[in-house]
C-alpha cells in the first residue's frame, strides 16, 4: 500500500463527507421552512447522498 | 393447490436435512492446536465468510483430539470439452481434510484454496472449463426467486376475488404502489411507465431480499460478488439501449441547442456516459454491501483480539448497532438502484421538448 494512494483515499472520503453534510444541512433548512414538503425533500436528499456515496466508494475500491 | 405446496415444501426440507453429514471438509488450513496466530486465523475466518463456497459449512467441534467439520456439500456442474460432469463437492475432500483430485474419464479436477476449480488432462495440460456449479450464492438467488414467485403469484391471484389483500399482501401492496406512483410515474411519464414496471419491481425486491439474506447467520452475501451486480447493471443498460427512441440518440450524438464545436466535443463524452451510468450502478451496490460486511466482520474480529470481558462486550454492541444500520442500507440500496434505473428509462423515452427562447 503506497502512501499517495492512502492519502488520496482519505481526501476522497473528506470530499464525500463535506458534500453529504451540505446536502443534509440544506435539506433540514428547507424542511424547517416548509414542513409540508418533508417527504419529497427527504427523497431527494437520499438520492443525492447515494450518488455522492457512489463516487466515494468507487474511489475507495480503486485504491 | 395448498396441499401440493405444503407437500413440496416438506419434501424439500427433508431432502436437505437428510443430506447433512459429518463430512470432514477441509477448511481454514490452520495449525490449530500449537500456536494460534490470531491474525492469520482471523484472515481465514473473514475470507471464509465473505467468499462464495461450494458447500454449506455449519460448524466444527473437537472430539478426541480431532476436529470434525459439519457441512453440507453442493453439486458441482462443469462443462468441459463437450462433457457435462455433475458430482458433489465432497468428492474433492478425503476423510482427513485434505484436498484430493477427482478423476472422470481423462479429466482431472482439483479445487484450490480460493475455491476455484482447476481441470487438467491426465498428461498434465490445463483444460478450459465452464463452471456452472451451484454454489452458496446460487442457492440464495434461487431461494429469493422462489419466495418472490410464490408470494407475488399468490398475491396477484388473490386480487381476482377481492380488492383488499390478505396476509403478506398487506405489507407488500403499499411498497408496490410506492414504486409505481413515486418512482415510475414521475420519472418515466404517464405514457410508458407500464412497460418498465415489471423490471423495476423485480429489481427492487430481488436486491432487497438478497441483501437481507446476507445478514442472516447462514446467509451468503450474493451482492458481494461483482458478477451479480454487473448482470443487473447490464440488464439496465440493455433495456435503455433497446427501448430508446430517436430523441435519446439525438441528445447523445448531436445535442440540440448547443453550438456546433461543442456538439463534436460532447458526443464522445455522452457516449461514454451511457456506459458509465450503469457501471456506477454496479459499483455503488457492490461497494456498499461489501464494505458493510467487511466492517461487520472486522469489528467481530476485534472480539478475538481483545479477549477480555470489556472489549468483547463493547465490540459486540458496536457490531449489533452496525448490523441494524445494515438493515437500512439494504433497503436503501435497493431503492436507489430502482430509482436510478427509472431515471435512465425516463431519459430514454423522453418526448421532444420545443426549445423556448
Amino acid at each position: 500500500m503506497e502512501i499517495p494512494a492512502i492519502v488520496g483515499g482519505g481526501l476522497v472520503v473528506i470530499g464525500a463527507g463535506i458534500g453529504i453534510g451540505r446536502i443534509g444541512g440544506s435539506a433540514l433548512e428547507a424542511m424547517a421552512r416548509q414542513p409540508e414538503l418533508t417527504g419529497k425533500i427527504q427523497t431527494v436528499m437520499l438520492i443525492a447522498a447515494a450518488l455522492i456515496e457512489g463516487i466515494g466508494f468507487a474511489a475507495l475500491f480503486a485504491l | 393447490m395448498n396441499n401440493i405446496k405444503t407437500v413440496t415444501f416438506i419434501a424439500i426440507l427433508t431432502l436437505f436435512i437428510s443430506c447433512l453429514n459429518n463430512s470432514y471438509a477441509g477448511e481454514y488450513e490452520l495449525n490449530t492446536d500449537t500456536d494460534r496466530d490470531i491474525r492469520k486465523e482471523y484472515k481465514a475466518f473473514k475470507d471464509h465468510h465473505l467468499k462464495d463456497i461450494h458447500s454449506f459449512k455449519f460448524f466444527k467441534y473437537k472430539k478426541d483430539d480431532k476436529t470434525i467439520y459439519v457441512s453440507f456439500p453442493l453439486p458441482i456442474i462443469i462443462y468441459c470439452q463437450g462433457n457435462l460432469d455433475v458430482f458433489m463437492s465432497s468428492k474433492f475432500y478425503n476423510s482427513k481434510n485434505k484436498r484430493v483430485e477427482h478423476k472422470i474419464d481423462d479429466r482431472v479436477y482439483k479445487i484450490d484454496y480460493h475455491e476455484h476449480i482447476i481441470a487438467r488432462n491426465t498428461l498434465g495440460e490445463p483444460l478450459s472449463i465452464v463452471d456452472l456449479s451451484i454454489t452458496k450464492n446460487v442457492v440464495f438467488i434461487l431461494l429469493a426467486f422462489f419466495i418472490m414467485f410464490f408470494v407475488f403469484g399468490k398475491m396477484a391471484k388473490s386480487y381476482k376475488s377481492n380488492p383488499i389483500p390478505r396476509g403478506i399482501g398487506r405489507f407488500l401492496e403499499p411498497i408496490v404502489l410506492y414504486i409505481r406512483d413515486d418512482i415510475a410515474r414521475p420519472n418515466i411519464g404517464e405514457k410508458h411507465y407500464k412497460r418498465y414496471m415489471s423490471f423495476l419491481l423485480t429489481v427492487f425486491f430481488f436486491i432487497w431480499f438478497v441483501n437481507l439474506f446476507g445478514l442472516t447467520p447462514l446467509g451468503s452475501n450474493v451482492t458481494n460478488s461483482i458478477a451479480v451486480t454487473a448482470s443487473l447493471a447490464i440488464l439496465t443498460y440493455l433495456i435503455t439501449t433497446f427501448t430508446a427512441n430517436k430523441n435519446y440518440w439525438g441528445h447523445i450524438f448531436w445535442m440540440p441547442g448547443v453550438p456546433t464545436p461543442m456538439k463534436i466535443i460532447l458526443a464522445p463524452i455522452e457516449l461514454l456516459g451511457t456506459i458509465i451510468k450503469p457501471f456506477s450502478l454496479m459499483i455503488r451496490l457492490y461497494a456498499n454491501m461489501t464494505a458493510g460486511h467487511v466492517v461487520l466482520m472486522s469489528i467481530l474480529g476485534l472480539i478475538f483480539i481483545f479477549q477480555n470481558w470489556l472489549g468483547g462486550t463493547l465490540s459486540f454492541g458496536l457490531a449489533f448497532a452496525l448490523a441494524l444500520l445494515e438493515l437500512l442500507v439494504c433497503a436503501l440500496q435497493a431503492y436507489i438502484f430502482t430509482m436510478l434505473s427509472a431515471l435512465y428509462f425516463g431519459a430514454a423515452v423522453e418526448e421532444h421538448h420545443h426549445e423556448e427562447h
